[in-house]
């Protein structure tokens, strides 16, 4: 069967480090890192990545008082993707557009809120607030954005665990082949900083980031990594079929060449490299591709002692037999780890590689780890380069889930 | 408490609530629902502010009386006074 050809038109977001993609790569260029520290409820300050973009842009005091932080995220992404796309709602039918947001998780930091809001009245019930349930349901980030523009197609989000970035944009290629509807939006979000929770599981797991410098903190591949740093964020793309976007005259950013999502069945959080590789080798095979198409190669690496070894062990796998090695590189080492945003945000910070031939790089690495030192890796300064025409996107999560997506450069 | 405390105090609630709105202009006798865009998770919450920041129940069955700013000073003022 001949499947739609689907291409990006647009890109919304809002990193550590970037309110607008131009912003985002330059400082992806320049080795500015977006990490700062926080408070953390009982916990004390700890690195974290947060958004800077302004709330009020896109919505009424009432809505970000009602709404939740993702939900705010996810209509300024929106917003701002369509704006770059250059698509006014208003001329379309908005039953055939979708709205598909990958998350880790939702309704975390709303419960806990609450939770310690009765704690300040011993606990009695009667203090919970009745904008709990469509503060905490699942499909919030995606609903709000529906209820902003008034999009009454379908809207909802995909549970991945730090996957979902990737699964968003799939999942919206998807619903476009299928003919679902003929427009979308889908990326990922996250506003995992918000509850202590997520800081408190990741440092009994021995895995939450500490250094005395926060914008040091997140170093995947170097020898003393010692984390993940918990940020917030979003990115949001508009994707149209090729026909589509051509009938208008939209500008393309790339298109969707070919994807895969499979599972470890190994673990609940301990990833299983030969699941990652296999991912990346049925990426490649989908996208009708073989290793020597690939070019650009951003990493999934949270910057935790094991996790980044084993992902540099599939990279390797994957990849050895090639005369010279793709570029590969890690958008975390900026902005952290951006949960269910993470795998979408990561790509929109190399999408420009098709246009101005950089590869940005890894910085934190004072030393590399002699189990990272895979080839191909570009380490603190971006690398010019003679061509980028495909960019493979790793994003892995726990329970095992794995996707890669690999874009490449529009050519008619 | 006078009844323009209570007042006073409700539009402090009413501009947490509704913060877009602009409140210098609020008549007391006219229902709020038809002065301001409030709905009825709005009134939800006055209803849970009062009780968080003034201790003050306000049962379902006299909601109604949450109407207007005016009739929020004729029944609170009474509860305010009770808990003096």
């Amino acid at each position: 069967m001949k499947q739609s050809r689907i291409v990006i038109t647009g890109v919304g977001l809002t990193a550590p480090n970037g309110n607008t993609l131009a912003e985002f790569r330059k400082n992806l260029l320049n080795g500015v890192s977006g990490i700062t520290t926080v408070e953390v409820r009982f916990m004390g300050r700890h690195p974290a990545g947060m958004c800077t973009f302004d709330p009020l842009k896109y919505q009424k005091k009432k809505d970000v008082r009602i709404g939740t932080r993702a939900g705010g995220i996810s209509i300024y992404c929106a917003r701002e993707a369509l704006a770059d796309a250059g698509v006014n709602l208003e001329t379309r039918d908005r039953s055939r557009v979708g709205i598909y947001l990958g998350i880790t998780e939702h309704g975390n930091v709303e419960t806990e809120n609450e939770v310690y809001n009765i704690s300040q009245f011993k606990y009695d019930t009667k203090f919970w607030t009745h904008h709990h349930n469509p503060r905490t349901v699942a499909n919030n980030p995606a609903g709000e954005v529906s209820l902003n523009l008034g999009i009454t197609g379908p809207a909802y989000t995909i549970g991945a665990a730090c996957a979902a970035g990737n699964m968003g944009l799939i999942h919206a290629a998807q619903m476009l082949r299928l003919g679902e509807v003929d427009f979308a939006l889908g990326g990922g979000v996250s506003e995992s900083p918000q509850t202590f929770g997520i800081f408190a599981g990741f440092k009994s797991q021995n895995a939450l980031a500490a250094h005395a410098d926060p914008t040091k903190a997140s170093r995947p591949f170097d020898k003393a990594r010692n984390g993940i740093v918990i940020s917030e964020g979003g990115c949001i793309y508009t994707l149209e079929r090729l026909e589509d976007a051509q009938a208008r005259g939209a500008k393309i950013y790339g298109e969707i060449a070919g994807y895969c999502v499979n599972s470890d069945a190994t673990d609940y959080v301990l990833p299983n490299p030969e699941r990652q590789a296999e991912c990346v080798r049925k990426a490649i095979t989908n996208a009708g591709m073989t290793i020597e198409d690939i070019d650009l190669v951003n990493t999934h690496a949270t910057s935790t002692p094991q996790g980044d070894i084993q992902e540099c062990q599939a990279i390797a796998e994957v990849f050895r037999g090639r005369s010279t090695p793709p570029h590969i590189n890690n958008t975390k080492s900026f902005i952290g780890h951006a949960m269910g945003a993470a795998g979408a945000l990561e790509l929109a910070g190399n999408l420009p590689s098709f246009d101005d031939l950089v590869v940005h790089p890894t910085i934190n690495v004072d030393e590399l780890d002699p189990q990272c030192d895979i080839p191909g890796l570009v380490i603190n300064q971006p690398r010019p380069v003679r061509r980028v025409d495909t960019i493979l996107n790793n994003s892995f999560g726990m329970l095992g889930i794995n996707s890669t997506l690999i874009i490449k450069r529009f050519v008619a | 408490m006078t009844k323009e405390d209570c007042k006073k105090l409700v539009i402090d609630i009413i501009s947490d609530i509704a913060p877009d709105e602009d409140l210098t202009a609020i008549k007391p006798e006219v229902k709020l629902r038809d002065q301001l865009q409030l709905d009825s998770m709005d009134f939800l919450d006055i209803v849970m502010e009062l009780r968080k920041r003034h201790g003050i129940e306000v049962p379902e069955a006299d909601y109604s009386h949450l109407a207007s700013l005016e009739s929020c000073a004729e029944y609170l003022t009474p509860k305010f006074a009770a808990k003096a």
